[in-house]
């Protein structure tokens, strides 16, 4: 009976499990049953790297927001990494715990907001500060940048946090027996034994910053044209996405789907990347 | 250990609330999928006449409380083709009918215009239509030319197959192409609150939104008002359209009665949108 009563409730867990990789895989299917007709139609040199994107009159080349995509996470990335790395560093070598116990639920909360309301705080006082102080539209691609430099922050702090932390003990102890200061010990030993953790952690958030939607929407501008400089609007593969989504219909929607595609792929690349990583050691 | 199989009892219990809320949430659901089914009408198509049919909607279900109107949105271009499958009863559109689908049943409700925004600080107040599309084709980049002051034109649009930029694009732009850098925003909404931040900005909008937020530029000396979109000297006007593959009948040829009836007109007018012109029946 109770032999019964295991059996029974592993098979119940595997049939949850597999459930939730089956929504995977029809989610998968069903986008590329959509998008590729279009590719095929289009030709996939054409569509990736075409400069055009006008559905009305069958134009459909998404190469300027990849580019839009591509600069906002870079900018996200040098904006944002920085400030993660130290924030992690900070928390396990020096914050007493006291901070650390106001500092570790206050960078969850972060990563709770939802970024709708990133998206505004961005148009209401981020946007304006652009425009008065350095020019151009304000929507921009620093604007985008800043938003998502802060909504990777969570992700990147808290898995490089944890690698920092998994370190054992005695490298700490043996540093210091060696008469290595505190910051020697961090900089020379710390950081590079937790190299991989920290690298997996910056390719999530990168993940995280190509992947945001809404708040980008709001902040970037959308134009389909590829960016001279970080004041310049721009798109990206996501927005693309949400902002014609509501009017699409046959081709246009077959095109959006293939941008789905594109993202799905490069999104793919980059966890995969991060696995890769973190196994290597 | 005791403590933790009260707390699980607790748990399965609460699991077990979800479940009958569930459940009654499908119920519920399929009951409201069988019903609109039978007594009630399908709307689907533009988003910038959907508003004004759901406060239609609203003021045709209180004088008919068993009519069940649902109103979807999805675009001019979706709410034809919804009306001409069939899969709508009426469609709605923002746009003049293409010649190809002028085999369609449809009827103007109303007229909508178009007016040009730009931030109350702007000096300029009038354009020509050619300036204006030079403007968003940026062979225009700077507001001095007509009169303001030495600084960039921040051009903003609207999305590929939205009504209001379709009509745009007919009205205003011709064969000319929108620059692609031209700033994109997805709604109405969105355009005002960018003109009303930003001093060199320039947006287009449906007339009946237009507040003290923002300024109308006059187009070729014509003011962007009601006035002058009903004795027609200003142009930039789009009409808005019920479609349906044929002559309606029942609910849906009720509702649209109702909706040009003077009472359906006093509504739409108190709403900010303009009388059709006579005779565009079908």
């Amino acid at each position: 009976m109770k032999k019964f009563k295991e059996n029974l409730s592993e098979r119940i867990f595997l049939l949850i499990a597999l459930s939730a990789l089956s929504v995977l895989a029809l989610i998968t299917v069903f986008i590329f049953i959509h998008g590729l007709p279009i590719i095929t139609k289009v030709g996939i040199f054409n569509f990736v790297f075409g400069m055009k994107w006008a559905p009305s009159q069958g134009a459909y080349g998404i190469f300027p927001m990849i580019v839009g995509s591509v600069s906002v996470t870079l900018g996200a990335a040098i904006l944002g990494v920085p400030v993660a790395i130290c924030c992690s560093i900070f928390l396990t070598e020096f914050a007493p715990s006291m901070l650390r116990n106001i500092f570790r639920p206050a960078i969850q909360l972060l990563a709770g907001i939802p970024s709708v309301v990133f998206g505004f705080w961005g148009v209401l006082y981020i946007v304006p500060l652009i425009r008065n102080y350095l020019g151009g539209p304000g929507l921009s691609i620093l604007a985008g940048s800043i938003i998502l430099a802060i909504m990777i922050l969570p992700t990147i702090i808290s898995i490089s946090e944890v690698s920092l932390l998994a370190l054992p003990q005695q490298y700490r102890e043996g540093a210091f027996a060696l008469g290595l200061t505190h910051w020697q010990t961090i900089y020379y030993l710390l950081l590079p034994a937790a190299k991989s953790g920290i690298v997996a952690a910056i390719i999530l958030g990168l993940g995280r910053a190509i992947g945001e939607t809404m708040a980008v929407i709001m902040v970037l501008g959308n134009a389909v044209a590829i960016p001279q400089s970080i004041l310049d609007p721009a798109r990206t593969l996501t927005t693309n996405i949400g902002i014609e989504m509501g009017y699409a219909t046959g081709e246009h929607q077959q095109a959006l789907f293939a941008t789905g595609i594109v993202l799905f792929i490069i999104i793919m690349i980059l966890n995969a990347s991060a696995q890769y990583i973190t196994r290597k050691k | 250990m005791r403590p933790t199989i009260v707390n699980l009892k607790a748990k399965n219990r609460k699991i077990g609330v979800l479940r009958v809320i569930f459940l009654l949430l499908t119920v519920s659901l399929m009951t409201a999928c069988s019903r609109t089914t039978g007594t009630g009408i399908i709307l689907a198509g533009s988003t910038s006449v959907q508003p004004y049919a759901e406060i239609l909607a609203e003021e045709y279900m209180i004088l008919y409380p068993d009519a069940e109107i649902d109103i979807q949105g999805g675009g001019s271009a979706a709410g034809i083709t919804a009306a001409q499958s069939g899969t709508a009863d009426i469609g709605m559109s923002s746009r003049a009918l293409k010649t190809e689908e002028k085999s369609l049943w449809f009827v103007e409700i109303a007229r909508d215009g178009l007016a040009v925004i730009v931030n109350p600080d702007n000096p300029v107040q009038n354009l020509t239509l050619n300036q204006l599309r030079d403007i968003y084709a940026t062979a225009i980049t700077d507001w001095s030319p007509m009169g303001g002051s030495t600084a960039k034109i921040h051009v903003i649009t609207r999305e590929e197959g939205s009504g209001t930029r379709s009509a745009f694009t007919e009205l205003v732009m011709g064969k000319t192409e929108i620059n692609p850098k031209a700033i994109v925003q997805d709604s109405n909404g969105a355009v005002l609150q960018l003109v009303k931040d930003d001093p060199n900005a320039i947006g287009y909008i449906s007339l009946g939104l237009v507040n003290e937020n923002v300024r109308a530029l006059h187009l070729e000396g014509v003011a962007a008002t009601r006035e002058n979109v009903l004795n027609g000297s200003y142009n930039l006007t789009r009409p808005f359209l019920f479609v349906a593959s044929s002559q309606p009948t029942g609910i849906a040829k009720q509702f649209i009665d109702f909706t040009i009836s003077p009472q359906g007109q006093t509504i739409l007018s108190s709403e900010g949108l303009i009388p059709p012109t006579e005779g565009t029946t079908k």
